[in-house]
């Protein structure tokens, strides 16, 4: 795995060096996706192979989202960048802040950085209309959980002392995304490797499990038309922390492309349980704003 | 891992290539969404009045037979979407007119440097010539499900 990041780094630099320099905003309405809730280029949990913004393999894009998302107990904001070179690879930077609001956790605020890198292996999603093969991307998110806030009474302070055995740690995953425009589709999936908890924001690892899983994410859109798609998503998550009893995240989306420089993205979200504090189901309104060229 | 890698690639390529010929429906049902031949024809003079007022791609056809280009155009659409139409899919150039002339989808653009940008661009102005003529965008999408597999040929740069 450490071959890679140089191995990208070249293509990096080869991809700028061919890309022109000015974004050509040349992609089809749409086929950047939106932000995930990690900053990477995909639905609203789930990244996709799709390569973040408008520029195409001569050129590239970036863009900047907030996504707010307000449960019974919880609130969880993410602001970030991303960048899209050559439609080939994709750099994002995320911040995450989660919040609590109901006692005894209404103090509660961790911060969380995620770097993530993209890079699409092979297959076009939305011109090989007459073959079977996807999109293929294959990532890496680097999460560094900032620490706890708020539960300073309990002597708390760092993920570590909720029973994560560390406070960073890496995302691997591979996603196919393909378009099926007979039938008004995406489809995505992808499988992730991951020791997160919660993301990382209660740490990585834990007193429950401390190995690596891979874990399924499913993503399914349909497009209503060139500015509207309707999907829903479902992202399985690991349980490592005896403190928290950690489900899958599910959500329903409409996502609105009124411009290639803007977009809104409204939906349902399922977080599941957060925490053996708040035994309680964690859904509610999932909001993001993507704004780039 | 990178040989494995290389080797799925290779195979996936095999396999796309096999594939590449674009099969027209075999109903008529996307035909008789986009209204038949008449309403395939306002299309397609909305698609080439758009085309040739975009500032992204209208300096491509200015070599080119608009009108001939047009009636290809209708004869192509109605074909893939199941209607009871032949594309002849040759192309006559009023350039070399009297120089063995009538040339095919790959080589009529194998010089024109066109990009993906580019290709989108059409792709986009034909969505909103269908939009214009209300056309459902499940029956837009077929056709353009269709014609995406031609930015192969059609993408030289």
């Amino acid at each position: 795995m450490k071959k890679i990041i140089p191995a990208v780094m070249a293509v990096l630099v080869g991809g700028a060096a061919s890309a022109q320099s000015t974004p050509d905003m040349g992609k089809l309405l749409a086929t950047g996706g939106v932000s995930q809730v990690e900053g990477a280029g995909g639905g609203g949990i789930t990244p996709w192979a799709l390569i973040s913004g408008y520029g195409t393999r001569d050129s590239w894009g970036a863009n900047a989202h907030y996504t707010y998302i307000n449960t019974q107990d919880y609130k969880l904001g993410s602001y970030g960048v991303a960048i899209g070179i050559a439609d080939r690879l994709e750099l994002s930077f995320a911040n995450q802040e989660f919040k609590g609001s109901l006692a005894p956790l209404d103090k509660l605020n961790i911060k969380q950085d995620i770097v993530g890198l993209k890079y699409k292996v092979l297959g076009d999603a939305v011109y090989e209309q007459d073959v079977w093969v996807p999109q293929v991307a294959i990532g890496i998110m680097y999460k560094k959980n900032k620490g706890v806030r708020g539960l300073e009474a309990l002597g708390v302070t760092n993920v570590k002392q909720l029973g994560a055995k560390n406070d960073s740690g890496y995302d691997y995953y591979v996603s196919a995304t393909k378009l099926y425009l007979e039938q008004s589709l995406l489809l995505n999936a992808t499988l992730r490797a991951t020791r997160a908890n919660q993301m990382g924001l209660l740490g990585f690892g834990g007193d429950r499990n401390d190995s690596t899983r891979l874990m399924p994410e499913f993503s399914a859109a349909y497009l209503i038309n060139r500015q509207l798609a309707l999907g829903a998503e479902y992202r399985r998550k690991p349980h490592n922390l005896g403190v928290d009893d950690e489900k899958a995240y599910y959500d329903a989306f409409l996502a609105w492309f009124p411009t290639k420089n803007f977009s809104v993205t409204a939906a349902y979200a399922n977080l599941g349980d957060i925490t053996v504090f708040n035994p309680k189901k964690q859904k509610g309104l999932y909001l993001s704003v993507q704004a780039g060229f | 891992m990178k040989k494995f890698i290389t080797r799925v690639g290779c195979s996936l390529l095999f396999v796309s290539s096999l594939a590449m010929a674009q099969t027209p429906y075999t109903d008529d049902a996307t035909y008789q969404g986009l209204g038949g031949k008449e309403g395939i024809k306002k299309i397609v003079d909305t698609f080439v009045t758009l085309v040739l007022a975009d500032p992204r791609i209208k300096d491509n056809f200015t070599d080119f037979d608009i009108p001939q280009i047009n009636a290809r155009l209708q004869e192509q659409f109605c074909e893939f979407a199941g209607g009871p139409c032949k594309y002849t899919g040759k192309y006559r150039d009023k350039t070399m007119d009297g120089v063995g002339t009538v040339r095919d989808m790959k080589t009529v653009h194998q010089d024109l440097k066109i990009t993906n940008a580019m290709f989108n661009a059409l792709t986009e102005d034909l969505q909103i010539a269908m939009e214009q003529h209300k056309v459902p965008s499940s029956v837009a999408l077929k056709l353009v499900a269709k014609l995406a597999p031609m930015q192969r040929d059609i993408v030289t740069k």
